[in-house]
């Protein structure tokens, strides 16, 4: 049966979008595949990893668990939307500074859970960031950094 | 995953309709944090898939002291666990609401996609059935309500007729003096499948509990009921003994298997201790209701 492409259209760091997507495609594929954001990764597709978190209309969910399709009308940040014209994002700079990536595959996941707690909870403690981020897998820096790196943020957000 | 047709209905005789049309062929959509990683993975060999988050039903959320709680099928955990009213009410509930996978997880899963994906090891059907849930659930043949216990009846299979959806989940407003909890036990602290859980309730009535209901997780082809467990402490006090002997009731009743997360010997042991402590924490909660 041939595909039947679904016209959507939705609202991506701010600028409006339209796309055609296949039902069976999910949002991740369709930012990468179809919309060109090559930001968010595909770490496992199932999940578990976090790699592909993406905030949809004000809630972080991993975009492989979504269908393209369900974009309809949503309000999608994605990474290439944290910085600004005027530079790097507080979070950004912070991870930087404080060497919390590596690889940096889940970096982009990690910088969008992460401003999510922030805009919610600008004081977060250090185990409240541990759980908030249980959703986002990092193999390479055992996370001690990233913990650290987001109470960087928070501390240079409020100053 | 091959090619489906994606539709949006928004009433429930609509999706009523969609289901008596693609019959098997046709899964319903919430969260889509099981279904479509089932989809992906050729569990299903689906025509369609029917988002049921446009349906005003599907997305109720409401409660009130006389009343009682309805979850719409469709509803995700944050929104659950973000009222304030609700997570005081029913702590049973709100414990299973807040360790369903991450936060990326709950800002899209439901209790209701959770209880029609019937995994065995589904986190919230042991404090649903706790909590004395009832699943609203609308058919062809018009609608019907049945116990949140009777609905799983197998991994992945429910007692659900083709063509049915499940709408809503109906809990009643707990009296003062009483009290549930849900606990599982993982490997890490978060982000895991039970290896087992335990989902209780308490009513305590003058220092004695008057009713009580225990369910497990991860230890038979079903959340299990453990209705003897609970009966047993019918009419008496919340002692140690009383709850030790409750406690090895639900050991007794769990029939699980052994695989990569846990032994037959294990997970007895934890339904034994996990029904211990669950029920110790929901007298602890029953009694500050007082």
């Amino acid at each position: 049966m041939p595909a039947t492409k679904v016209h959507v259209t939705t609202t991506i760091n701010g600028e409006p979008v339209e796309f055609l997507a296949e039902p069976r495609q999910s949002l991740l594929e369709v930012l990468r595949d179809v919309v060109q954001l090559t930001g968010s990764k595909e770490g496992c597709n199932d999940g578990n990893c976090g790699a592909c978190t993406v905030n949809m209309d004000g809630r972080i969910v991993d975009s492989c668990l979504v269908l393209g399709v369900e974009a309809e009308g949503a309000d999608i940040q994605t990474v290439e939307g944290i910085a600004s014209a005027d530079g790097l994002h507080p979070i950004q700079q912070a991870f930087l500074e404080n060497a919390a990536l590596q690889c940096g595959i889940c970096t982009p996941g990690f910088l969008v859970s992460s401003k999510a707690l922030l805009e919610k909870e600008p004081n977060p403690s250090e185990e409240r960031i541990r759980m908030w981020l249980a959703g986002n897998l990092c193999r390479c820096t055992g996370y001690d950094k990233i913990v650290k790196a987001v109470m960087a943020a928070a501390k240079e957000m409020a100053s | 995953m091959n090619s489906i047709d994606y539709i949006r209905p928004t009433t429930v005789d609509e999706a009523v309709s969609l289901l008596a049309k693609y019959k098997e062929k046709a899964r319903v959509l919430a969260g889509g944090t099981d279904l479509i990683v089932q989809m992906r993975g050729g569990r299903y060999q689906l025509d369609a898939v029917i988002d049921g988050k446009h349906i005003e039903e599907l997305n109720q959320l409401t409660y009130s002291k006389e009343n009682g709680l309805v979850i719409g099928a469709a509803v995700p955990c944050h929104k659950i666990y973000g009222d304030e009213n609700i997570a005081s009410a029913y702590p049973g509930i709100m414990d299973s609401a807040t360790l369903i996978g991450g936060i990326q997880i709950q800002g899209r899963a439901s209790l209701g996609g959770n209880l029609m994906n019937a995994a065995p090891s589904a986190d919230a059907i042991p404090a649903l059935i706790a909590h004395n849930a009832v699943a609203n659930i609308v058919g062809a043949n018009g609608t019907r309500s049945v116990p949140v216990e009777d609905i799983c009846s197998g991994p992945g299979r429910t007692t659900l007729d083709t063509g049915e959806i499940l709408v809503s989940i109906s809990v009643p407003a707990p009296s003062k003096g009483f009290g549930a909890r849900y606990i599982r036990f993982i490997p890490r602290n978060e982000m895991d499948i039970a290896v087992a859980g335990a989902g209780v309730s308490v009513q305590l009535k003058n220092g004695k509990i008057e009713a009580a209901r225990v369910a497990l997780s991860s230890v038979a082809p079903t959340p299990l009921f453990v209705e003897n467990a609970g009966n047993s402490l019918v009419g008496k006090e919340p002692s140690d003994e009383n709850i030790q002997a409750a406690a090895n009731l639900a050991k007794e009743a769990a029939t699980p298997i052994t695989d990569m997360r846990g032994t037959v010997e294990f997970r007895k042991h934890l339904c034994e201790v996990l029904t211990r402590r669950a029920l110790h924490t929901a007298v602890e909660r029953a009694r500050e209701e007082n």
